[in-house]
């Protein structure tokens, strides 16, 4: 059976396969390709249009509502909220995978790398109720040590980071943890050899290796932060000024009508936000692939 | 591909011998690992041991699992858990069925499309959920009009029923794009793709048959990262359904929240269980390929 149709095929002029072959392989792809640009091409075409679009003329008066008055406030609370995540994040993320990597039990390493993997995967309603149930006015934490009388809110903007921390946390230590363990022991050796201290040694090899991945995981953290929703609604409502709650709130009718564009035109600046630094990112990330192999 | 794995007996001898004890490490770094560590534990740990404490705690009652026998009784739990899945296996189906013949025929027959298909799975990135939601709205009303007289109105019609959003499957399809883009991307590289499907060509395979018998199980620990991180995106989307006005899982344990704190952080708790467990499913299954092959 295989016998007969392989050399019914190597009987025909290779051209003519390498002819068929080629549309068919090419046309593959273009599920996908009408797919995407239909659900994410529509969308993303609604968003530019509608937030430069005002009573159906053409107009900047969206983007630039958007940049003012209480938009411009949520706009700025979102990047510093990313911001902050994602300076701790790095910071704690990068000790707690140090610890884990230079750590010789297997189990460990093995239990820690495996948790991050689910709790960096961990976010929105669930986490929100994790917290309120430990932290918020009745939680078991807040209410065992008293701490409302010590003026403890879980519900501000401190009170978001924290949280936030717990996704950002492991998704630093998944970046890291490959990163420190391409930094080879020979060349800690060999800065000893040549008398460097500690300090030294991470000074001037340690933290110029890891500095691409340690940005990059800022990067992913910045990101993450800034685009979290579910989290930030099912636990502060509105109190704290955050872009992704003005547009959920826009969207779900709780602002006056016609003010669906302004939504699109904080879309549209999340989205700028989020490129630029994104655009950060990818070229970081080829730099570091270099060393790390 | 058998004849490959006996490793010669030498060079296993010397990889399982005992490494050489090292010289031990300066007290200072041990003491710093172990508070490192345990304030990690801490962090981690402390709101999962209090929300289970605060489900099963009632004050001034003591002791009691209702919250965790309720779950299953309260309104709309089996429906909205239902809802959740029957869309994770439609979004899993449609992204595999999707992007594995894209993928196929970039690295096959049209390699320069290669950049093009990283780059369309690295926007969703950066696009915030909520942005793409914004799109999302507002392209339904306006699809409704422009459609309305054409057979397609009802197919817009279709997608958006509250039994069962198509409109929701197609919107985590291109979330969950980059995830399982980088997920079978890492499976693909690490088998010789061309020398796979021209063998199985030439043996007579149809295209069907080289997809399921000989792509899909060189690939499997690739898959099934793919569908974890699909269903784990699913299982807590939020963001989208709620804006959308329907009722999965996540957007469920919210609704019940303001009456039933304790059943809203039990599922809370449910859930990361659940996704603790596929993790390790996924884990595991992976670890034992690598270790028989």
């Amino acid at each position: 059976m295989t016998g007969r149709s392989s050399s019914e095929r190597s009987d025909r002029p290779g051209r003519v396969r390498a002819a068929r072959a080629r549309p068919a392989g090419w046309l593959a792809a273009v599920p996908l390709l009408v797919f995407y640009g239909i659900v994410f091409g529509g969308p993303a075409i609604m968003i530019v249009a509608g937030a430069f679009t005002k009573e159906g003329r053409p107009s900047v008066d969206n983007m630039v509502e958007s940049l003012q008055g209480g938009y411009l406030t949520a706009l700025l609370g979102s990047v510093r909220l990313s911001a902050v995540v994602a300076v701790a994040g790095a910071v704690l993320g990068t000790f707690l995978a140090q610890a884990v990597v230079t750590s010789r039990s297997r189990l460990l390493r093995e239990s820690v790398l495996t948790a991050s993997g689910v709790l960096a995967n961990f976010g929105g309603v669930p986490l929100a109720f994790l917290w309120i149930a430990t932290l918020g006015n009745a939680g078991v934490v807040t209410t065992t040590f008293g701490l409302s009388d010590l003026g403890w809110s879980l519900y501000n903007f401190w009170g978001l980071a924290l949280v936030y921390l717990y996704f950002s946390v492991p998704l630093m230590v998944l970046v890291m943890a490959p990163a420190l363990d391409g930094l080879k022991p020979q060349w800690r050796e060999a800065a000893q050899n040549s008398g460097a201290s500690t300090w030294q040694f991470w000074r001037f090899v340690g933290i110029p290796v890891l500095a691409p991945s340690l940005l990059g995981g800022v990067v992913l953290l910045f990101g993450g932060a800034f685009a979290a929703y579910a989290t930030a609604a099912a636990m502060v409502g509105a109190t704290v000024p955050l872009v992704t709650l003005q547009i959920g709130d826009a969207l779900s009718g709780n602002v006056l009508i016609g003010h669906e564009n302004v939504a699109l035109a904080l879309s549209l600046d999340m989205i700028l936000v989020a490129g630029l630094v994104m655009a950060v990112y990818l070229p970081l990330q080829r730099r570091s692939a270099r060393w790390l192999r | 591909m058998a004849a490959l794995t006996p490793a010669p007996a030498v060079l296993t001898d010397s990889a399982s011998a005992p490494a050489p004890a090292r010289p031990g490490r300066p007290r200072r770094v041990r003491v710093w690992r172990g508070i490192v560590l345990l304030i990690a534990a801490l962090y981690f740990l402390v709101p999962l041991g209090a929300a289970f404490v605060f489900t099963v705690n009632i004050p001034n009652v003591g002791f009691t699992l209702d919250a965790y026998t309720q779950i299953f009784t309260v309104d709309g739990f089996v429906s909205s858990l239902a809802l959740s899945l029957g869309l994770a296996v439609a979004t899993i189906v449609l992204v595999l069925v999707l992007l594995l013949p894209a993928m196929l025929a970039v690295r096959l027959s049209a390699p320069r499309l290669k950049p093009v298909l990283e780059v369309l799975c690295t926007i969703p990135l950066v696009v915030p959920p909520i942005s793409f939601t914004a799109g999302i709205y507002m392209l339904l009303p306006w699809a409704q009009d422009v459609l309305a007289p054409t057979p397609f109105y009802q197919t817009v019609l279709a997608i958006q029923n509250q039994n069962f959003p198509v409109v929701l499957v197609l919107a985590y399809v291109v979330l969950a794009l980059p995830f399982a883009y980088r997920s079978l991307d890492s499976a693909f590289t690490a088998i010789d793709v061309r020398t796979l499907v021209e063998a199985a060509r030439n043996c007579g395979a149809s295209w069907p048959r080289v997809m399921l018998t000989v792509i899909v199980p060189n690939i499997r620990s690739g898959l099934a990262g793919a569908a974890f991180l699909t269903l784990a995106l699913v299982l807590g989307e939020y963001t989208v359904a709620r804006l959308l006005g329907y009722l999965p899982f996540p957007v469920w344990i919210v609704m019940i929240s303001g009456s039933q704190a304790q059943v809203s952080v039990a599922v809370s708790v449910f859930s990361l269980l659940l996704t603790w467990a596929l993790l390790l499913a996924v884990s595991s299954a992976g670890v034992r390929k690598r270790s028989a092959s």
